[in-house]
């Protein structure tokens, strides 16, 4: 599609009038989405999409329209053209925009990464046999996705890569499961055998009569996956410029009080090492990283193009969101994790997180899946779901203990409208006293 | 809009193989927003989208593939993509799908429009938004301020081997206004107007959501939220106004009772659910005074429709009268698989995604007691509005609900405001300590355009109308 978005953006930008900038945005999809549930098909189906955003810009003024594309050049170029015609009218009846931002130099660049996937159907064919007797639910969501940016400046920029992301659980009864994913962008059939190997020997112990747990205050074992959903909400606010120089950003006490983390921690967005396109969406190029967090102290903001206008600093994402977002790993390596838990929880993941006292980054949500009672570094039965409220200052401040050596690469499983393309690399955290209340 | 189908569905049946059943659902979107912040207009987007669902049942499989490709070489691709699933579905099939119930009625429906959006000139929208930000603005303790207006219009077209012809055309007003108060390391956003919800109609909904007479208020709550005391940590009454309760319904009700999260498809995501099939028709899921309806026809709720996507007729049904749990939330799909009768609320968010069982709009409805009663009837308890936070457990009991404002309630009288008020509590328990149900006269009309669902994800507009209504014992509490 490469070719394709570079001649309709040709097309496009040549119809530019003097002092019109015109940014054009493609995004396209073609995936495979396939349901399971009792480790049979739900659901099976394919999804191809293309849009065109385009923003047009002249005399200090901006606005924007996105359509589909049907692949055809003469029709989506007739039906854009007529769109930047509706656009062009509007222009002249907005205000001057003293936060419009865009990139005036051309930097060009091009990403294609290989496709290794397997056929989707192998895959699952792989999968349903492998879990033959289990009751398996979950997703397979692959295929290929591209981006491309495009100016009336000349510039142009192409990513475009091929992934599968297979997400399941399985059951033991009620709401005992081990949860697994696979993502990646090859594909190796004894990797998934032995996940379903690990996930029959999990479901022996969620077998035991599940521990019921007091409300109070209980040594907890983190997951990189449990850490993923609390960095979830942290990010919600918390790292934009906007946020912060709004007051708005749940960080607020290390803004304004000079509250820290935990020294042992350092959180960065690591753009080199995501999978996200290097461009944003007005034509800039993200720098390799941005030290958000440094030996727990507050350090840079993510800024947007319009934040970067606003308050005087340089772009250096496309939203003010971490979309490759890394923590530092300690010095705990992963196979003494029972043996440095000793007695408490093991949270294999937490799940529907949100904010019960945002100016504190206090957070409230639920243990799910396969959380373990460890008693004297060995994992002795499940535990019956928990609903905790503690704030992040705690989890990764005075309260925690290690961080692993090892960390995981989380490929982020959203697929609103388009799937996600953002990740993670996380450690696991070690927290002296995690609050549990209902 | 709307659009002339024609042409796609001739191409379609052109290259459509042979196969039992087919329907093509046929969707075209269109949202334009507007949105001045800090006295700043931001870009005006307008967001189109376009494409077709094809959906195919042959020999126990069944399959589908969508498509943005509307010309017939991108239609006989989608329907080769459809084919290879149907294949592979019919070897590791859930369950038989020739045996579920094919649509068999024609139709359509149309939103009631009395104010178009045309008829407000952009100049007179925008400048109605910087009125808003001005009135926002009335001390320098607020930090932030935003308005936004919003129009959303689709058109779904559902057409089967059978014959059957149906067409839906939506219309939804978005609109609302925050204003963000801060001092030192205490902030508060209060928000109004209609914000984080929507209706069916034009421009004339915007009176329902005291759009824009509400803003000033807004801002005068937003500094007196950081200035107020914490909500108490305590046992005590709780009255949620009906902005807090479409999310109380939502999460502890609507969910729970989705026929698929019971069957299981939904365990890997959006959970489970502490309903089970043999609870329906006997299990007392509140006091006698909760009563809720899957109700289509409120003109103005977001989720009314004459038909789901999947062609079922919607009619008004309660899922739970006099606190007895009678029906699920389930299209035609579930209620085959579980031989139980729904409701049809089998939606899809876009032409891009499959129908899922949704919950459309979700009501409790009235019961006797005015306002100053239901306050009158409180000895110690506190007032909360406007959900702010959300979180459930999988099997959607355990619960914790955060509002922008809570306010206190001593010996039946309303006191000062409190700030970050919180309430948490189980599902299974909390509906049973229902204790007084307000009348018509605080029914009020919201709704969310975010309920998320599904694998692949999905996120569709949902309604939920409610009185005030007071629950007794309810452990509540306040921030750090």
């Amino acid at each position: 599609m490469e070719s394709y978005f570079r001649e309709l953006s040709e097309k496009l930008c040549a119809g530019v009038a003097a002092g019109e900038v015109l940014l054009l945005n493609y995004q396209g999809e073609d995936s495979d989405f396939v349901r399971l549930n009792a480790n049979k098909v739900r659901q099976a189906g394919h999804v191809r999409q293309q849009t065109l955003h385009l923003d047009l810009i002249d005399n200090g003024r901006e606005t924007s329209a996105s359509l589909p594309l049907s692949g055809q050049l003469d029709d989506d170029l007739a039906r854009a053209q007529r769109l930047l015609g509706r656009l062009r009218e509007q222009l002249p009846l907005l205000l001057e925009d003293p936060h419009l931002n865009y990139a005036s130099e051309v930097h060009n660049s091009s990403y294609h990464g290989d496709n290794n996937l397997p056929a989707a159907g192998d895959a699952l064919e792989q999968l349903i046999t492998t879990a033959r007797g289990l009751d398996l639910v979950g997703v397979w969501a692959g295929g290929d996705m591209s981006h491309g940016f495009a100016n009336s400046l000349g510039q142009f920029n192409w990513h475009s890569a091929c992934s599968f992301n297979l997400d399941w659980s399985i059951y033991r009864e009620g709401d005992k499961a081990v949860k697994q994913n696979y993502a990646g962008f090859t594909w190796d059939s004894e990797l998934l055998a032995q996940k379903i190997a690990d996930a029959r020997d999990t479901l022996e112990l969620l077998g035991q009569k599940p521990r019921t747990l007091e409300n109070g205050q209980y040594r907890v074992f983190l997951t990189p996956a449990a850490l993923y959903e609390l960095m979830g909400m942290v990010s919600w606010g918390g790292f934009g410029l906007k946020s912060h120089r709004t007051a708005q950003t749940p960080l607020l006490s290390m803004v304004r009080e000079g509250a820290t983390l935990h020294q042992n921690v350092t959180i960065s967005e690591h753009h080199a090492d995501g999978l996200t396109p290097r461009f944003t969406r007005a034509g800039f190029i993200k720098p390799d990283s941005v030290e958000l967090i440094k030996a727990g102290a507050y350090r840079d903001c993510l800024a947007n193009r319009r934040s970067a206008r606003e308050y005087n600093a340089v772009v250096n994402c496309g939203i003010e969101q971490p979309q490759s977002l890394q923590i530092d790993g300690g010095e705990l390596h992963q196979n003494d994790v029972f043996n440095a838990l000793d007695t408490g929880l093991y949270i294999s993941n937490l799940w529907y997180c949100n904010f019960s006292d945002r100016n504190h980054c206090r957070i409230t949500g639920m243990t799910r899946f396969a959380c373990l009672w460890v008693e004297k570094g060995k994992a002795v039965a499940p535990v019956k779901v928990m609903r905790f409220d503690e704030s992040i200052y705690h989890i990764l401040g005075d309260r925690l203990e290690g961080l692993t050596l090892e960390r995981e690469h989380i490929l982020d499983t959203g697929s609103y409208e388009w799937r996600s393309d953002a990740s993670a690399r996380l450690p696991g955290a070690l927290v002296s006293e995690f609050t549990f209340t209902l | 809009m709307p659009t002339d189908w024609q042409p796609i569905i001739d191409d379609f049946k052109a290259v459509v193989p042979r196969v039992e059943f087919w329907s093509l659902r046929l969707v075209q979107d269109e949202t334009e927003t507007l949105q001045v912040r800090d006295d700043v207009l931001q870009p005006p987007s307008l967001v189109q989208s376009r494409g077709v669902h094809i959906s195919f049942i042959d020999r126990g499989g069944m399959a589908y593939a969508a498509t943005s490709a509307l010309n017939r070489g991108g239609l006989r691709t989608a329907c080769e993509h459809a084919l290879d699933w149907l294949a592979f579905s019919r070897r590791h099939a859930l369950f038989a799908a020739d045996s579920i119930p094919r649509p068999g009625h024609s139709g359509s429906y149309a939103t009631a429009v009395q104010i178009p959006w045309e008829a407000w000139s952009l100049e007179d929208k925008l400048g109605r938004l910087q009125d808003i930000n001005r009135e926002l603005k009335i001390d320098d303790a607020i930090v932030d301020r935003q308005a936004v207006l919003s129009r959303r219009r689709s058109q779904v077209t559902l057409v089967t081997s059978d014959g059957v012809n149906i067409d839906q055309q939506f219309h939804y007003i978005i609109p609302g206004y925050a204003a963000v108060a801060n001092r030192g390391a205490q902030t508060q956003l209060r928000s109004g107007g209609g914000w984080g919800s929507a209706r069916q109609g034009g421009l004339e909904q915007l009176a329902a959501f005291d759009f824009p007479d509400s803003a000033r208020q807004v801002a005068e709550q937003a500094i007196a939220l950081v200035d107020a005391p914490e909500c108490p940590n305590t046992r005590a009454d709780l009255l949620l106004m009906p902005s807090q309760m479409m999310l109380q319904i939502h999460e502890s009700i609507g969910h729970p009772l989705e026929l698929d999260r019971i069957l299981g498809d939904e365990r890997n995501y959006a959970g489970t659910s502490f309903v089970s099939l043999d609870m329906f028709g006997s299990y007392r899921y509140g006091s006698e005074l909760l009563s809720v309806t899957f109700d289509p026809g409120i003109a103005q709720e977001m989720a009314s429709y004459a038909f789901d996507d999947e062609g079922t007729p919607a009619e008004r049904s309660y899922l739970i009268r006099d606190g007895i749990l009678e029906r699920p939330l389930g299209g035609a799909v579930s209620q085959a698989r579980a031989e139980m009768a729904g409701v049809a609320n089998a939606r899809a968010c876009d032409w891009n995604r499959p129908v899922i069982d949704r919950m459309a709009n979700l009501n409790l409805e009235p019961g006797t007691r005015s306002l100053d009663e239901l306050i009158g009837s409180i000895e110690y308890g506190v007032l909360m509005e406007t959900n702010r936070s959300w979180s459930i457990d999988d099997s959607r009991n355990k619960f914790q609900f955060g509002c922008e404002l809570g306010r206190l309630i001593e010996n039946g009288e309303r006191k000062g405001l409190l700030r970050n008020p919180n309430y948490r509590g189980i599902s299974a328990t909390f509906w049973r300590n229902l204790a007084a149900v307000g009348d018509a006269g605080s029914f009020e009309v919201w709704g969310t355009p975010y309920c998320g669902k599904g694998e692949p994800n999905q996120m569709v507009q949902v309604g939920h109308a409610s009185p005030a209504c007071v629950f007794h014992d309810v452990e509540i509490f306040g921030g750090d």
